[in-house]
Formats: C-alpha cells, sequence, structure tokens
C-alpha cells in the first residue's frame, strides 16, 4: 500500500484518497443511504462515535469495485480506512466498537474528540 | 449466488485441518453465513491477516459466490 504511483487509474485514485482523507468508508450506497446491511452497520458506528468521514460509493463504478478490493487484498465491501491504513471490514470494526478499541484507536489518531 | 453450508464448510476444514470450526446459516438462504474458527494458525497476527487467511482458504468465493460470511476467528486457549 506505500508503493509509488502505478500506472493503474483507479489504484491512484483510492491511493490519494485514502490519503487525503483522515477517515474513508467505502461502501455501498452512502452515508445517509446506505444500500448494504454491512455498509450501513459500519456508518452507524462512525455516526454513534461522531466521526467525521468520507465515505465512497462502489455501486457508482465496477472498477473502482473491484479495485478497492483488490488495493487491500480484501474481498468485501465496506471496507474502512483511516490515516491511509486499512482497519477492517464490518466484523472487525463491529468488534473492535463493541471491545471500546475502535473509540481508543479513533482518539489515538486525532479523528475524533476524546 | 448461494453456497452449500457443506461447501463451505469443507473448503473452511481444508484451509484449517485442525481448527475447532462452527457455521451458521444466519438467513436460511445460503448466502449469509457466519463462520466461527479457532485455530493455532491465527497465533500472534492482527484480526485482519487472521480473516486474510480465511479468504485465502475461500480461494476466491469470498466476494464472489460467497456474499456474506461474518467472521469469528480466536486462537486456542
Amino acid at each position: 500500500m506505500t508503493e509509488a504511483a502505478t500506472t493503474d487509474p483507479v489504484h491512484d485514485f483510492i491511493a490519494k484518497a485514502v490519503a487525503d482523507h483522515p477517515v474513508i468508508l467505502f461502501m455501498k450506497g452512502v452515508p445517509d443511504q446506505p444500500r448494504c446491511g454491512f455498509s450501513q452497520q459500519v456508518v452507524q458506528i462512525l455516526d454513534q462515535l461522531g466521526v467525521d468521514f468520507v465515505g465512497v460509493d462502489v455501486l457508482q463504478s465496477e472498477p473502482l469495485r473491484q479495485g478497492i478490493k483488490a488495493f487491500s487484498d480484501w474481498p468485501t465491501i465496506p471496507q474502512l480506512y483511516v490515516k491511509g491504513e486499512f482497519v477492517g471490514g464490518c466484523d472487525i470494526v463491529r468488534e473492535m466498537y463493541q471491545s471500546g478499541e475502535l473509540q481508543d484507536f479513533l482518539q489515538q489518531q486525532g479523528v475524533v474528540a476524546s | 449466488m448461494p453456497m452449500r453450508i457443506e461447501d463451505l464448510e469443507a473448503a473452511l476444514r481444508e484451509g484449517f485441518p485442525n481448527a475447532e470450526i462452527q457455521v451458521d446459516d444466519l438467513a436460511g438462504d445460503g448466502d449469509h453465513y457466519r463462520a466461527r474458527i479457532v485455530s493455532s494458525a491465527f497465533n500472534g497476527l492482527p484480526r485482519i491477516k487472521q480473516h486474510q487467511l480465511v479468504y485465502a482458504a475461500l480461494k476466491g468465493k469470498m466476494g464472489g459466490e460467497l456474499h456474506a460470511l461474518a467472521l469469528e476467528t480466536s486462537t486456542p486457549a
């Protein structure tokens, strides 16, 4: 994930997006209207924690939908990135939220008020 | 596209021969499963890596014929 720019425009778009936005969620649908229950769960958790995040709807672009899976070597959507690092999908985010780990992590990263 | 629970379980057992594996069909539609896997293969790995091992064992089926698989991975106590 740290390699220099490639000739793959989708990869470059994703790399730039995760670098530009401290908290970014690749999801199905948009935050106000998720189109998959798993994406919805992650949106709800982030809202609950008062995290300011950017949502990217992968359903708008098939190359993006496939590209994000290759980018992270992760086969499913949603995918949450914080400060350029892949945090996880729905299961991991939910587990971290339930254990309190997510709140601590987001505070450490300075993306949510403590 | 649904996947039979037997096929899913067989693929997981092949990937994690000595693991404790429990698969549940959450919605009864052959498309939304939960797998609990307790394996020493996960020792010392962060959760992302643990789940990536499981996806690797499923050989590309995840996100393809398998739409939803909730994963709970852990190591033997």
